[in-house]
């Protein structure tokens, strides 16, 4: 990560100053697949989001979990793994190419948050997180899909240059922005995020705040610019976003725990990161530019502040913590300084980034205003739970823990942190301080990414001060209601928490997943009825009747084939046909399967007569052995086949058989007679000595033309053989145990019944 | 399952006779009627017989490894015939051919399209055994 960032930095300078560097390798030529990546502003700053809070991230996990810890491997691979899919994320020029990076960042999501494997409810808390994002990422599938075929090209830079429109399109983007909005956290599905908590902080720190889940505001952003005029998508956007950054500040207000107060405000920052960027305005794009660089600063040196905590004091409840007693300021301080950046205190590169968010809505069109209201209402809920972080973190005198289910003894102490551990979080607010008071100095960076995104940006001026002007009132206004709404305590929180609006969505997803396990209980119950006879019956009967189907709806008849070639014909058929009425008339298992041999050799036979040595030779060899082999089997049935007792399933049986009869005959005598094209055998002959090196033309295509098919037989022959030996294994050690004194166990005996010609 | 002399005798004759010719089919198979599959076919037949003779551990004594191991490792050759070209830098599965004079066999042609073939005889052998050795047990006393 360290070559990462250093590459990114050296590069910086060419892509600030609006230069697009790409790269391009062919992945699947047959299917026109390319790795494209393309290097622009915004992707620059992404990158350098990822790979720098990435470096960070390592170092800090380095003190939280010390050398010594087991299961770091468990925890690094798929970490490094994540760092990569997440660079490949921001950098993918190609639609399909940032498909697979996304569903890379979930799939690797899911292993750390589920990397304390012997808790039940971090497995959980994965499995939901997975759920959710890979439903939202099979959407976004569909939806890329769409737009790719509609814009006719899957590069992301030539799609965004020419948008395509119409219904489809409008489709596409629906799909789209369902896995955007999942993966980013947005009402309704937000709840996976706090649950993803579960996860070590470092963890929580890096994909959690600061880079996963920013990847559905990243690709918001980069299509706002094009679409958000097409079909549903800025009211979308606009509302969802709105009512995350409620839901999401409501919440952070009534948490105990200093993580889960972060994570939902994270969920409440992302809303309004969602309706900066897909509002689709290019003065808010800008906003959004450096709100993203700020909430990416401020809240990954906060998660680690609570990381720090959690290690020393053993608690995150901000009920129980009553001061760290001395040598924590340098934490402490970056605690303070961050969480003031999250409320927008001026001084502070949060400060920065909202001014220019209000500014861009105050100068927007008329809805603009609507949305600005809730936007200033969402921060005062922000300047609210920031103001209770840094209380829960300082204060020493709060009410008496309630003694509840999972709060902590009270603590009052803690041997503050080595230097190393306190340091990641204090690079990232070096930033957040600096850009606060001199914020041109991102200028260039911001303005790359903004202008990346939409060129109608024009040159971006961050400016601490511009004057007496509705934007700083906002601001200030925003403050003091925010002050006042932590004074007047989570009471007012707590009571607009219970409103169901607000009622945790998860609730919804466990019963939507009960009612799915229900569902497919009752199909497996339908489908799946144990009966051998009716599988048999459906798949023979579907063999028969689609091959019927296409026929009648497409007739043609090209006469009858000959039907007799030579004598021999007539004696070969008289013994398949023979053989047949024996197997279906005789009471006797053996005898069938013997009758059904008879069959068989017959068809080798015919083989002979027509001068396919090869075949029948087969033919013969297979028919042996699957007598043998119906030898061992039969020895755990009965003797003889049950009649039936009930007159309607055989006719029912009766039936089935004559339609697949009927039906396989009328199919040999059309297929006979319609040949179109050229048979392949010829070329096959020609070329078996030369390029096969073999006269037996059929092994040569079996072993040399036809290799890989052969490969592809011995592969799934040897895994259905693994498969339904283990089977018959494990059932007769089950039958096996449950009579015990019964000696060995009959092989499926609930097939007994019902097994009959 | 009573042993009979006719059919002791009988098998031992015919079941080397059988593993000599499910041989000759292997190797004869590029050019005569033949080939891995069939010759894996017969000597998975006789090994039936001798089960049918002596019962498993007769196919034991002569294949002393685990019917899964003799698939695996057919299933390892036909892939690594397949993999081997792709280190010599040709297309996946591309045959070579040989002719040299040998003293007693005169002028052999190979190919390593054989040595695919033999991959395809040991899978075939291997499940073959697997299926005596699931289902050859003891008849169950329901039906005895």
């Amino acid at each position: 990560m360290l070559v990462a960032v250093a590459a990114l930095v050296a590069r910086a300078p060419e892509v600030v100053d609006g230069e697009v560097l790409t790269e391009s390798w062919t992945w699947v030529e047959g299917l026109g697949l390319t790795v494209d990546l393309r290097l622009d502003g915004f992707g620059l700053l992404m990158a350098l989001l990822v790979s720098g809070i990435g470096l960070l991230v390592a170092v800090y996990a380095v003190g939280y979990f010390g050398h010594h810890a087991s299961g770091l491997g468990r925890l690094s691979g798929p970490l490094v793994l994540f760092a990569g899919a997440m660079l490949g994320l921001v950098l993918a020029d190609h639609l399909l190419v940032l498909y697979v990076c996304w569903e890379l960042t979930s799939v690797t999501s899911y292993l750390l948050i589920g990397w304390d494997d012997r808790n039940a409810s971090s497995r959980g808390a994965a499995l939901q997180a997975i759920i959710v994002t890979g439903a939202g990422g099979l959407c976004l599938l569909g939806g890329l899909v769409l737009l790719g075929q509609s814009a006719g090209t899957y590069r992301l830079s030539e799609l965004l240059a020419d948008p395509p429109s119409g219904t489809t399109v409008s489709v596409a983007l629906v799909l789209v922005l369902l896995g955007a909005l999942t993966k980013s956290a947005q009402v309704p599905f937000s709840f996976w995020l706090p649950g993803a908590m579960a996860a070590p902080t470092p963890i929580s720190a890096y994909l959690h705040s600061a880079t996963m889940v920013k990847a559905g505001v990243y690709l918001v952003a980069r299509l706002a610019p094009a679409f958000a005029d097409v079909g549903v998508w800025r009211p979308v956007v606009v509302v969802v976003g709105l009512a995350t950054m409620l839901v999401g500040g409501l919440r952070a207000l009534v948490q105990h725990d200093l993580k889960l107060l972060l994570a939902h405000g994270t969920v409440s920052q992302l809303g309004f990161l969602v309706v900066l960027f897909g509002i689709g305005l290019p003065e808010a794009t800008a906003a959004g530019v450096a709100l993203l660089l700020a909430h990416a600063l401020f809240k990954a040196a906060l998660f680690m502040v609570v990381g720090i905590v959690d290690h020393q004091a053993h608690t995150r409840d901000l009920r129980a913590l009553r001061g760290l007693g001395p040598g924590w300021w340098p934490v402490l301080g970056v605690a303070v300084a961050s969480a003031a950046s999250m409320a927008a205190v001026p001084l502070l590169f949060g400060f920065i980034a909202k001014e220019k968010a209000y500014d861009a809505l105050l100068h927007g069109p008329g809805w603009a205003g609507v949305t600005l209201v809730v936007v200033v209402a969402g921060s005062v809920l922000t300047v609210g739970y920031s103001a209770r972080f840094v209380w829960g973190l300082l204060a020493t005198d709060k009410p008496a823990v309630p003694d509840v289910p999972g709060s902590s003894a009270p603590v009052t102490s803690a041997p503050p942190p080595p230097t190393g551990f306190a340091l990641p979080a204090q690079v990232l607010t070096v930033p957040t301080v600096v850009l606060g008071v001199l914020p041109f100095l991102a200028d260039g960076i911001v303005g790359a990414a903004a202008a990346a995104l939409d060129p109608a940006v024009g040159d971006v001026h961050l400016k601490l001060w511009h004057g007496l002007n509705a934007a700083l009132a906002l601001s200030a206004l925003t403050l003091g209601l925010g002050a006042t709404v932590f004074l007047v305590g989570g009471r007012l929180a707590e009571t607009a928490a219970r409103l169901p609006l607000l009622a945790p969505s998860s609730v919804g997803f466990a019963r939507s997943l009960r009612a799915l396990n229900r569902v497919a209980d009752r199909t497996t119950s339908v489908v799946q009825s144990g009966s051998l006879p009716a599988y048999l019956g459906i798949i023979v009967l579907v063999v028969a009747l689609v091959p019927a189907l296409a026929f009648a709806a497409d007739p043609s008849w090209s006469g009858w084939p000959p039907l007799v070639d030579r004598p021999a014909h007539l004696a070969v058929s008289v013994l398949v046909v023979a053989g047949a009425a024996a197997a279906a008339a005789l009471r006797r298992r053996f005898a069938a399967v013997l009758a059904l041999g008879v069959v068989g050799y017959a068809m080798a036979l015919l083989f002979v007569v027509e001068g396919a040595p090869d075949l029948a030779l087969t033919q013969f060899a297979i028919e042996t052995l699957s007598v043998v082999l119906f030898v061992l089997v039969l020895r755990f049935l009965p003797d003889r086949f049950e009649p039936s007792r009930l007159p309607r399933r055989r006719a029912v049986r009766l039936g089935v058989a004559a339609v697949v009869g009927v039906t396989v005959t009328a199919a040999t005598l059309v297929a006979t007679g319609s040949r179109t094209s050229e048979p392949i055998a010829a070329g096959f002959v020609e070329r078996s000595v030369p390029e096969g090196g073999g006269r037996n033309v059929v092994n040569v295509i079996l072993v040399d033309f036809r290799a890989l098919d052969t490969m592809g037989e011995i592969t799934v022959l040897l895994v259905a053989a693994v498969g339904s030996l283990t089977l018959a294994g494990s059932a007769a050690t089950y039958l096996r145990r449950r009579e015990p004194g019964g000696g060995r166990a009959r092989l499926a005996p609930s097939t007994r019944a019902e097994d009959q010609p | 399952m009573k042993p009979s002399v006719l059919v002791d005798v009988t098998v031992q004759i015919v079941f080397p006779a059988a593993l000599v010719l499910s041989l000759y089919f292997l190797f004869a198979g590029h050019n005569q009627p033949g080939g891995g599959f069939v010759g894996g076919l017969v000597a998975g037949a006789a090994l039936a017989l001798r089960y049918v003779a002596r019962g498993y551990p007769a196919v034991q004594a002569v294949v002393p490894v685990p019917p899964p191991v003799v698939a695996g490792i057919g299933l390892l050759v036909a892939l690594g015939t397949a993999a081997v070209p792709l280190v010599l830098g040709d297309e996946v599965l591309e045959s070579a051919k040989a002719a040299p004079e040998l003293p007693v066999l005169g002028t052999v042609n190979l190919t390593s399209a054989l040595v695919f073939d033999t991959g395809v005889y040991l899978v075939v052998v291997g499940l073959v055994m697997a299926v005596l050795d699931a289902f050859g047990g003891e008849p169950p006393e329901a039906s005895s």
